[in-house]
């Protein structure tokens, strides 16, 4: 954030007519309605997440990873965002290249499209793949002819991934890019660089803070995509279960240690997202 | 003619051809897919797959629900984003990076926890159940999930608003004898009413078409707790793909008279700003 909020002794320096008991009660009423309403809606679930998955100590814990299943759905899941971030990665270098650095006909249009499945629903994103290559879908038949199997299977899972996480890289990225502007680049290729020399020594520093956090989320999301990759994982145990869909499976099971061992695994994740974010901002960076 | 003005730069035959190219095969073909098969019913059997009253019935919950997650997260996105921006308290800077948690967090992971929580049992819903209040398993534990979901949208835009407001109005004012609720009414509000509205918006967007979150805290009862993403799920496992597609179609539509409504209110935001910086 730009400007840090000043203290109370500065405010009250400044503006010495503030200095009153209705001042002061509202100061602490906005306090403490946002602290309670974030405690109840979020700090409590967050700590439900780790109590629960701990309710019956670290060795139950430790055991429920030790799970076929589980592990199987740990690695599917790593699987998944192991293709899928470095594709919407480079995706979004090029989106960001093409948006930032040069000006073209239809650019905002292109870039509310890029946008778009920020504003559909999972579930959405997830069925349209159904719809083509399910079994009664567009090219079901022909799929099927030819043994290949993408619903209810890893690629039907990646692709899903894919069009849920498909902004997160270039939405970082572009506004960044814009921010920094051409001139360093106009420098290096008119005293004879490359294209590609100038992408890494010149652009590529600039952002790569940017980049970093744009990763970072992209990852985030895609392991924990749920509606998107429920629609057409076909839930097969052990097979076509990544870590929130087995999480669902456990919990409907009573198994509440599994399935928030589990959860305290993604959850570990997103505050690791959010700590990359803080460190990223630290470092000068800002998203407007 | 080149549809792009000319620069020193290379790649952007390279870098838009890859960009317009994956944007079609990941995004755009498949959502074309979608508004096909949907249109391709006659008619009479697409307002009667839309229309029926198990759908209506989700559209109800879906859409009063957020609209009322987005409320509350109107009001309390805003008094967070005004103790975050105005006022230091010690954690603040913790809590300000929290708040961006349940975007970061999976929504399978706050649908068990928040279900947990709200349960009769839980560490909030015992207290709950005394006065005869059930969250979980209800309509209102769907807008508490809703609720959670879309409160980054809410405070994240709020936030930069506030910082916009000039201190010095406000002083101005208050020296000339305006009150507090009429500072607040004539100076505060107009400076941060797009943000507020864009928040708003973005929450309720967000809102509408989450699944992940709801399918664990709704008792997904057809008619009462069941949301318009869970049906069109139910359909797909059915193998109804025209229902399916006939309810996401719906869905489509609204989420891009949704989107349309954030830009023209982005849009009106910055011409206020630039407007007040004249």
């Amino acid at each position: 954030m730009a400007a840090a909020p000043v203290t109370l002794q500065e405010d009250l320096a400044s503006r010495p007519g503030r200095d009153t008991i209705a001042s002061h009660l509202i100061r602490w009423a906005f306090i403490t309605v946002s602290l309670l309403f974030l405690a109840g809606l979020l700090f409590a679930p967050l700590a439900t997440v780790f109590f629960m998955a701990l309710e019956k100590g670290v060795h139950a814990y430790l055991q429920s990873f030790a799970d076929p299943d589980t592990a199987s759905a740990i690695r599917l899941t790593l699987t998944t965002a192991a293709v899928v971030v470095p594709v919407n990665t480079l995706f979004g270098l090029a989106a960001s290249w093409a948006i930032a650095k040069f000006e073209f006909t239809g650019k905002s249009f292109l870039i509310t499209l890029i946008d778009l499945p920020l504003a559909v629903s999972p579930v959405i994103s997830g069925m349209v793949y159904v719809l083509l290559f399910g079994l009664q879908g567009w090219f079901g038949n022909w799929l099927q002819d030819h043994d290949i199997s993408i619903i209810f299977a890893l690629p039907g899972i990646m692709l899903a991934t894919m069009l849920v996480t498909f902004p997160y890289v270039a939405r970082e990225l572009i506004p960044l890019m814009q921010q920094v502007g051409n001139d360093e680049e106009e420098a290096a290729i008119t005293l004879g660089a490359g294209g590609w020399m100038t992408f890494f020594r010149v652009t590529l520093p600039k952002v790569r803070w940017g980049l970093v956090y744009g990763v970072i989320l992209c990852n985030a999301r895609a392991m924990g995509e749920f509606g998107a990759v429920s629609v057409v994982s076909g839930h097969i145990r052990g097979l076509t279960n990544t870590m929130p869909l087995h999480i669902e499976i456990l919990y409907n099971e009573y198994n509440f240690v599994g399935a928030f061992a589990v959860a305290s695994l993604l959850t570990l994740l997103a505050v690791v997202t959010l700590v990359v974010k803080t460190l990223v901002e630290r470092t000068g960076y800002r998203r407007r | 003619m080149s549809i792009k003005q000319p620069s020193v730069l290379p790649g952007f035959g390279l870098t838009f051809g890859f960009t317009t190219f994956f944007l079609c095969a990941i995004v755009l073909l498949p959502l074309a897919a979608l508004v096909v098969v949907a249109t391709s019913t006659t008619w009479h059997d697409f307002v009667h797959l839309v229309l029926s009253p198990r759908a209506l019935g989700s559209y109800r919950l879906s859409f009063g629900a957020s609209a009322l997650a987005a409320t509350i997260n109107l009001v309390f996105g805003f008094v967070i984003a005004w103790t975050l921006t105005r006022y230091d308290f010690p954690g603040r800077k913790l809590i300000d990076a929290l708040i961006d948690m349940p975007f970061a967090l999976p929504t399978a992971v706050s649908g068990i926890a928040l279900t947990t929580v709200f349960a009769q049992n839980g560490w909030i819903g015992q207290y709950l159940e005394p006065f005869g209040i059930k969250v979980a398993y209800t309509w209102i534990g769907v807008t508490v999930a809703l609720t959670l979901i879309g409160m980054p949208f809410a405070v994240r835009s709020m936030q930069p608003a506030l910082l916009e407001v000039q201190h010095d109005l406000e002083d101005a004012a208050e020296t000339l004898g305006a009150g507090r609720f009429y500072v607040f009414r004539r100076i505060i509000l107009p400076t941060v009413l797009p943000a507020l509205l864009t928040g708003f918006t973005l929450a309720f967007a967000r809102a509408v078409g989450e699944y992940g979150s709801v399918i664990f805290i709704a008792g997904n009862l057809p008619m009462k707790t069941e949301i318009t993403p869970l049906l069109i799920v139910i359909r797909l496992e059915e193998f109804d793909y025209k229902g399916a597609a006939a309810l996401g179609f719906v869905m489509l539509v609204i989420s891009f008279v949704v989107l349309l409504t954030i830009n023209l209110l982005q849009g009106w935001g910055r011409r206020r700003l630039i407007q007040a910086a004249r």
